[in-house]
């Protein structure tokens, strides 16, 4: 991350950024020279920072000072933490906060084992057809999170879903997937894990192939068997990419709101309420910008808390 | 499901350890594989069938004759064909608009030095930890008072300098040998022309990369589009296909045909190209 080349000090006189003509005599202004080379960096990142600090920094600290603010009677008024301290108080939030946390412990170890595995079977020799399996299990990724949602919503159906035709067909009962409050998160779970498992097992095969052979190699001389070196030489060495992907996950699912609006609507009985949708609900559907703010910052703090700590715990384990 | 019935070790030789397991791996994967499948193929069957055919029992599992049917039904109906439009302009637009901006900055924090580089290069990167929630009330706001709603800058904009994509062009830059800039500059060429004509030509891997993330990235895009453009006239492809799924007597066969019309460029894109998107997953995740 912190390896960059330096650009050596340029020729005496080399035209510089705009003088396009590129036929300018060599002049041997150095002030002027130096000015221009100092300006050429900021001339490609001007762009960038306007747009960034227009459209990020500046929404971030309008946000700060939202979340201080209620609005009453259509006039904006300062509230101090008032809507910090509605959080608290809100069971709403809590349910939102609780649903989300659950979703997170089950979906991502679910998911990101499944994806372990996965990696494991697609860089075996001894599988067949390795490079369809690869684009097969990579396919989801593209479809947006809107087109899966209703996908699935159609494939779950109680009456007269496939999934629960699959499951009639074979004798078993038909499962209320989309009105039952436990089968609801249920779902939820698994579309994700449909759509992202294959994504974090692209990033396991890529760090697979970067283990040396000679490990499993040095490994079987040594008597070895195949459980003994996958737990001894293939975890540790896929450690780098599971602190990404397992961070990279996290804040991804404490985000979650696309597939519960699209879903369930955050239904049956607020089962699927996540902190985004909660958030959505609170500024457009109840147009409560103060408190959405607030809640937007305290999903921000306990973003950053938990990827911080998991960042902290997987490296020290790494040591 | 070949995979399934893959003959176990020949008979008449001694039973290979190696070979048995090699086929019980590969129909484990082959089984996880139709289940990541079957739902596109189940999509593209409901295209093709009438909602009542789709939720019969049995369900229709070949392809019927509703396509056309549901397609015209789909843009007579509703501004779908608006929404189609509207997409395919901001995404195409936004996809170019990016490719500049990240290139030109993943361009100058790889090949220059200068003052506060290193900060602003962390603040870019923090910056993928922030929820985007945050920002969702305020930019709301900002585009009302910049009377930006329903509007393509609206879209465009905000979400321009994408922080993955100058990380990528970074690290990708960095591998755009020195001499060769020198070389450029001794010749008399210009610090534009240096970089549009010898640093982006040699980085057309890493730029389809980021071309395709993107141009899905926008395609995709919900939360931001559905709070922004209020008026059915500017909706995006999944901002009409979300609305269109709220509607209480939806007519599934025309819906799910809207979603395979969604998902199906950018399918194809993907196949074509996804080599590029691997390597843009990967860049600089991973030590290689």
């Amino acid at each position: 991350m912190s390896l960059t080349t330096n650009p050596s000090p340029r020729p005496a006189g080399t035209p510089t950024a705009a003088s396009r003509s590129a036929v300018e005599p060599p002049r041997r202004r150095s002030a002027r020279r130096t000015w221009r080379t100092r300006a050429t960096p900021f001339v490609f990142l001007l762009p960038v920072i306007v747009l960034f600090v227009g459209f990020k920094v500046y929404p971030v600290f309008y946000a700060l000072a939202l979340s201080f603010t209620q609005n009453v009677g259509g006039v904006t008024e300062f509230v101090g933490g008032a809507n910090y301290g509605r959080l608290l108080d809100d069971p709403l939030f809590w349910t939102a906060l609780r649903n989300t946390v659950e979703i997170l412990v089950i979906q991502v170890p679910l998911m990101l084992g499944l994806a372990i595995v996965l990696a494991v079977a697609l860089n075996s020799k001894l599988l067949k057809w390795r490079s369809f399996f690869r684009v097969a299990y990579f396919v989801p990724i593209v479809m947006g999170l809107v087109a899966y949602g209703i996908l699935f919503s159609a494939l779950l159906n109680y009456q007269n879903g496939f999934i629960n035709y699959l499951l009639t067909s074979v004798g078993l009962p038909r499962i209320p997937w989309l009105t039952d409050p436990f089968w609801a998160k249920a779902s939820i779970i698994m579309a994700m894990t449909w759509h992202y498992t294959g994504q974090n097992a692209v990033m396991y095969l890529a760090q697979l192939q970067s283990i040396p052979g000679e490990l499993y190699e040095a490994a079987q001389m040594d008597g070895a068997n195949r459980r003994r070196q996958f737990w001894h030489i293939t975890l540790p060495g896929l450690r780098p990419a599971l602190l990404l992907t397992v961070v990279l996950s996290t804040i991804g699912t404490l985000q979650l709101f696309d597939e519960p609006y699209v879903l369930t609507g955050g239904g049956p009985d607020n089962a699927t309420l996540t902190i985004g949708m909660y958030l959505y609900n609170s500024a457009f559907k109840n147009f409560d910008f103060g408190y959405a703010s607030a809640i937007g910052y305290v999903l921000a703090f306990i973003v950053t808390a938990v990827s911080v700590i998991q960042t902290l715990v997987l490296r020290r384990r790494a040591q | 499901m070949t995979a399934l019935q893959h003959p176990g070790p020949r008979r008449r030789r001694e039973p290979d350890p190696t070979r048995s397991l090699s086929a019980v791996l590969t129909a484990f994967v082959a089984l996880g594989a139709v289940l990541m499948l079957v739902p596109f193929a189940w999509l593209v069957v409901a295209s093709t069938h009438s909602t009542n055919e789709i939720f019969s029992s049995p369900p229709a599992l070949l392809p019927g004759d509703r396509f056309w049917t549901n397609l015209t039904g789909l843009f007579d109906s509703l501004e779908f064909g608006t929404a189609v439009r509207n997409s395919l302009v901001v995404s195409t637009v936004y996809t170019a608009l990016g490719m500049l901006v990240c290139s030109t900055a993943g361009y100058a924090f790889a090949k220059f030095q200068f003052r506060g580089r290193n900060a602003m290069f962390t603040v870019i990167i923090a910056s993928l930890a922030l929820p985007g929630q945050v920002t969702l009330v305020p930019l709301f706001k900002m585009m009302v008072a910049l009377g930006w709603l329903n509007s393509y800058q609206g879209l465009i904009l905000p979400n321009l300098a994408l922080p993955f994509g100058i990380f990528l062009m970074r690290q990708a830059m960095q591998s755009v040998p020195d001499e060769l800039l020198q070389a450029a500059r001794v010749d008399g060429a210009g610090e534009f022309r240096t970089f549009f004509q010898i640093v982006v030509p040699t980085m057309r891997p890493a730029l389809a990369a980021l071309a395709i993330f993107l141009f899905l990235g926008q395609w995709n895009d919900f939360v931001y589009p559905l709070i922004v453009q209020r008026d059915p006239a500017a909706y995006t492809l999944p901002v009409s296909l979300a609305t269109l799924h709220g509607v209480q007597s939806t007519d599934y066969g025309q819906l799910l045909t809207g979603t395979l019309i969604s998902v199906v460029p950018v399918l194809v894109l993907f196949l074509f190209l996804q080599r590029y998107f691997v390597a843009g997953l990967l860049a600089g995740s991973v030590k290689q």
